[in-house]
């Protein structure tokens, strides 16, 4: 089981830091859902499924729309 | 030179961060109150979802101050964004054949997924919160098939104001009968059975349907002024 978990919090540190690097903000946000999809499995196997279906429904689904809502209404690339 | 710095102040703050918590021992309760509702959480309340007999139950005014919180977010959004006049000559093109059938036949699931995740709030994981997070994701759904059509903005108003005060009442009620603001006063019922656990699924209904109706409005805000 700890195995399972160190490979989700290393894929979550990789895509934490590719959110940051990518230029391509539209590339960072889908890095981003990524990062809260993680966590909530994270959550449900360290058994928290209340925290776990908050995290799916608001930081994975929500939270990327309007992230990706605010980027169209400006720019794309990072400069 | 500042990326440089960036970074030092980053590994610092972790440093401190692996420090502080290096000393906490993972999983580990040494709060008295977290026991206590462990071991009368379920009695007390009579709900089987412990997490539901803390939020609603035991810290129940909590509750209503992130409601409220939720709600101020709301408002302000509609004050920052309001229903303005649509940019002339611009007509949202409609999303793909695919994107409309996908989101009509999915959306009765998606809101049924999240009227029973709230309704069974008290019994399973979930609640109100995530249960109308869900129903907001469907509207979500909605909105990216056909942009620019406003879904109901006043049914969400006025969704959203008839929980909030049906919260509130609820709470008002408990005073009336003298166990106190937000106390139960309805009887527990059968442990595991649906109308169980007193006021808390009636508290959770309204919050579930206020949650979803102010993330579906915020959403709207947003994805119609795009």
């Amino acid at each position: 089981m700890i195995v399972i978990e160190a490979i989700l919090i290393l894929l979550m540190l990789v895509a934490a830091v590719a959110t940051s690097v990518f230029r391509d903000l539209i590339s960072a946000l889908v890095m981003c859902a990524a990062v809260s999809l993680l966590a909530s499995l994270l959550f449900y196997l360290l058994d928290a499924p209340d925290v776990a279906m908050a995290e799916a429904a608001i930081g994975a689904g929500l939270t990327t729309a309007m992230f990706v809502v605010a980027v169209r209404k400006t720019k794309r690339y990072e400069e | 030179m500042r990326k440089a710095v960036a970074f030092m102040l980053v590994v610092v703050v972790g440093a401190g961060f692996c420090a502080v918590l290096a000393n906490i021992p993972f999983g580990e309760d040494k709060v008295n109150v977290a026991n206590r509702y462990m071991r009368n959480g379920v009695r007390e309340t009579g709900a089987a979802n412990i997490v539901t007999s803390v939020v609603v139950a035991y810290r129940g005014f909590d509750t209503l101050g992130e409601v409220t919180v939720l709600f101020i977010v709301a408002v302000a959004v509609g004050a920052v964004l309001p229903p303005g006049k649509k940019p002339a000559g611009e007509e949202k093109e409609e999303a793909s054949l695919i994107v409309r059938t996908g989101s009509k036949v999915l959306f009765p699931f998606i809101v049924l997924l999240g009227a029973y995740i709230f309704l069974h709030g008290h019994l399973t994981p979930g609640g109100g919160f995530q249960g109308g997070a869900v129903i907001a994701s469907g509207f979500l759904l909605l909105y990216l098939a056909w942009p620019g059509q406003p879904v109901g903005r006043k049914a969400f108003s006025a969704v959203e104001s008839l929980s909030g005060l049906a919260f509130v009442a609820v709470g008002i009620l408990g005073i009336v009968y003298g166990v106190g603001f937000l106390g139960n006063f309805l009887p527990l019922g059968a442990r595991n059975s649906l109308l169980s656990a007193g006021v808390i699924p009636i508290i959770y209904v309204a919050i579930g349907l206020k949650v979803g109706a102010e993330l579906a409005g915020v959403v709207g805000h947003l994805m119609e002024r795009e």
